[in-house]
């Protein structure tokens, strides 16, 4: 099946800084991908690049086949923007109303239904909802559209860890229900955990590593043994960070092939140690500053 | 989007609603009186507003010995300039601003509703309510008023330049003008209340330069030039204003009824601006004999002046002139809501 979401050479620069460059991409459908980074590191770039709310600086983006600003596109893309944007004195009804008349796709009954299990009050003003009752109601507006793919930006960081897990429980069950393809952002590893099967780690403002969970969970082994160089690897086994003592080494490698060396212990990792081997591998890959100093 | 569009909008639109209704009760109970005052003066059987001082002048004194009335008629005139500033500040400026500020327009902008579209009927909803406001205003204020616009009452008629923009189809160009420039202001510094701040600054600088430069070029003036009537003289004298010392001197209002004088000049019979010397019998003597000697000199008046016929040619101009200002302001938003505003 063809790609929801395509990336080539995509970048985005503001001013002299890029929040996103050098980003190749292709996502495929029925999945749920963690974009996972720290905060800053241009995950909100990439989704909203995708949403046609950017435009890029570099390359080229297609989502679903389309471009972004394409004409009916956003009728098939779901999108819950960072920090749950809703029209804080309009009413919980009004935004549903309002739902209905902006999108021909638009599920009434599914929409009302969701509100009604989560207790909301349909006269109750948007600005006076909880950040987790306001996430739902941004998340029920994105699924009543009955999208393709649903976007969202960081959808639980303002949520207490109960409003979390039901955010994401109700996540769950309305992409299971309807098969939708979604990309969610987080800068918390335990979320992404939770509900992704595909994974993508961003830091720095570049892609560091993208694909299938249990493929990458299978392909990366933690090996820990007497101290040796990288250099006395077999080929087709990428280190992906290295710590030496005096006697002893540990290394986080990627390889598809097994590892046959007695001399390793090896063990597999967690979706953190991975995410976590990316990220200070981004880290220490970064070109060092020139050291400060006094003109003189 | 329209049903979305007036669901924003009608807090808004019903506020004004109340506003024009409370206006209209003033305008009725108040024009009432005036109208009454107008049929008891006898006026409506006069041929024209100068045909009957008499009349006139009694029904003025009437009308200002009724503090009301003064007070509407000023309250009319400050209203209708400070309503379209008001719109901009209040509908046109927070329209994308807030939208922006707030972080809503992630939600509005990535309905199925294209960004075009949502602009349009933004745009249109509220600078059209902007206008019927406008124009209803000016159309109540200028009715109340048209019984006593053709009196002067304060001195000035209605092509003068503080009367112009307050009367007839001028202040929907207005009211067009300065929502589209809230809107734009507001878009181009991403903050409301900034915004709020600029437009109405940049709205009177837009009047003022209107008011200055371009009405006045809008319709050529007439210049005309006859002999001048000695009747108009308000007072003779030498040096003062004179080309050159004890020079005549002739200061002589023109009085054109309903019209716009922009300015005026006595001159010599040959055409000069320089007069000759003044008269002895003007410098010593009687009025009578210095009026002899001055009808002896034959001298000119000249004038350039809008007539009262140019009123309705010039309000048609200068509403278009905002009105195409409008749409070249909007235009530019529709240009930076789909390219500069994705950055």
């Amino acid at each position: 099946m063809s790609a929801i979401l395509e990336a080539a050479g995509l970048g985005k620069r503001y001013g002299h800084r890029w929040a996103l460059r050098d980003c190749t991409l292709a996502i495929p459908a029925g999945r749920v991908v963690g974009l996972v980074g720290p905060n800053g590191a241009g995950k909100t770039t990439l989704l909203n690049l995708a949403v046609g709310l950017l435009a890029p600086t570099a390359g080229t983006i297609s989502v679903l086949g389309g471009r972004p600003d394409a004409p009916g596109q956003m009728a098939r893309v779901g999108f819950v923007a960072q920090d749950t944007p809703v029209y804080r004195r309009l009413p919980v009804g009004d935004h549903l109303r309002a739902g209905a008349w902006l999108n021909p796709g638009w599920d009434e009954e599914a929409a009302r239904d969701r509100i009604e299990r989560l207790g909301l009050d349909t006269r109750q003003r948007a600005g006076s909802l909880s950040g987790g009752q306001r996430a739902q109601l941004a998340l029920t507006m994105a699924l009543a559209k009955r999208p393709e793919l649903l976007l969202l930006d960081e959808p639980v960081a303002s949520l207490d860890p109960l409003a979390r897990r039901e955010f994401l429980q109700g996540l769950m069950e309305a992409v299971a229900e309807h098969g939708t393809s979604v990309v969610l952002s987080s800068h918390l590893i335990a979320d992404i955990e939770r509900v992704c099967d595909y994974l993508i780690v961003l830091t720095g403002s570049r892609i560091r590593v993208a694909g299938e969970v249990s493929e990458l969970l299978a392909s990366h082994h933690q090996l820990s043994g007497p101290r040796r160089g990288p250099g006395t690897l077999p080929a087709g086994q990428e280190v992906i960070t290295e710590s030496h003592t005096d006697r002893q080494s540990t290394l986080l490698i990627r390889t598809s092939t097994p590892i046959l060396d007695p001399a390793w212990t090896v063990r597999p990792v967690s979706l953190e140690d991975l995410v976590l081997a990316y990220m200070s591998r981004a880290d220490s890959a970064a070109p060092t500053r020139p050291a400060l100093g006094v003109a003189s | 989007m329209i049903r979305f569009g007036w669901l924003q909008f009608r807090g808004q639109a019903l506020t004004a609603l109340a506003v024009l209704a409370a206006v209209a009760v003033i305008l009725l109970i108040t024009g009432w009186q005036v109208n009454h005052l107008y049929a008891a003066s006898g006026l409506a059987a006069c041929p024209s507003a100068g045909g009957c001082p008499g009349p006139a002048s009694a029904l003025l004194a009437k009308l200002h010995a009724d503090s009301a009335f003064g007070v509407v008629y000023w309250s009319g005139i400050f209203v209708l300039y400070a309503v379209p500033a008001i719109v901009g500040m209040f509908w046109g400026a927070p329209l994308i601003a807030r939208e922006i500020e707030a972080g809503t327009y992630r939600l509005a902008w990535t309905q199925s509703v294209s960004r075009t579209r949502w602009l349009a009927v933004k745009l249109g909803l509220a600078g059209l309510a902007s206008m019927a406001a406008a124009g209803l205003l000016s159309l109540m204020v200028t009715s109340w008023a048209s019984r006593v616009d053709p009196l002067d009452p304060f001195g000035m008629n209605k092509l003068q330049p503080a009367m112009f923009g307050t009367r007839g189809i001028v202040p929907v160009g207005y009211a067009a003008f300065a929502f589209v420039l809230g809107v734009a202001v507001g878009m181009l510094i991403r903050n409301t209340v900034a915004a709020i701040a600029v437009t109405p600054v940049v709205f009177g600088a837009m009047q003022g330069v209107m008011i200055a430069w371009i009405r006045p070029r809008l319709i050529a003036p007439v210049h005309a030039t006859m002999p001048l009537s000695l009747a108009t003289v308000q007072s003779v004298g030498s040096n003062a204003g004179a080309p050159a010392s004890n020079d005549l001197f002739v200061s002589a209002p023109v009085s054109e009824p309903g019209g716009w004088v922009y300015s005026s000049q006595v001159l010599s019979a040959t055409g000069h601006a320089s007069l000759g010397p003044d008269p002895k019998a003007c410098a010593s003597g009687s009025d009578q004999a210095c009026n002899a000697a001055l009808a002896k000199l034959h001298l000119l008046q000249t004038v350039t002046y809008q007539p009262a016929s140019h009123y309705w040619p010039l309000q048609w101009e200068e509403a278009s002139v905002f009105l195409v200002l409008a749409l070249l302001l909007a235009g530019l938003c529709f240009f930076w809501i789909r390219r500069r505003l994705t950055g």
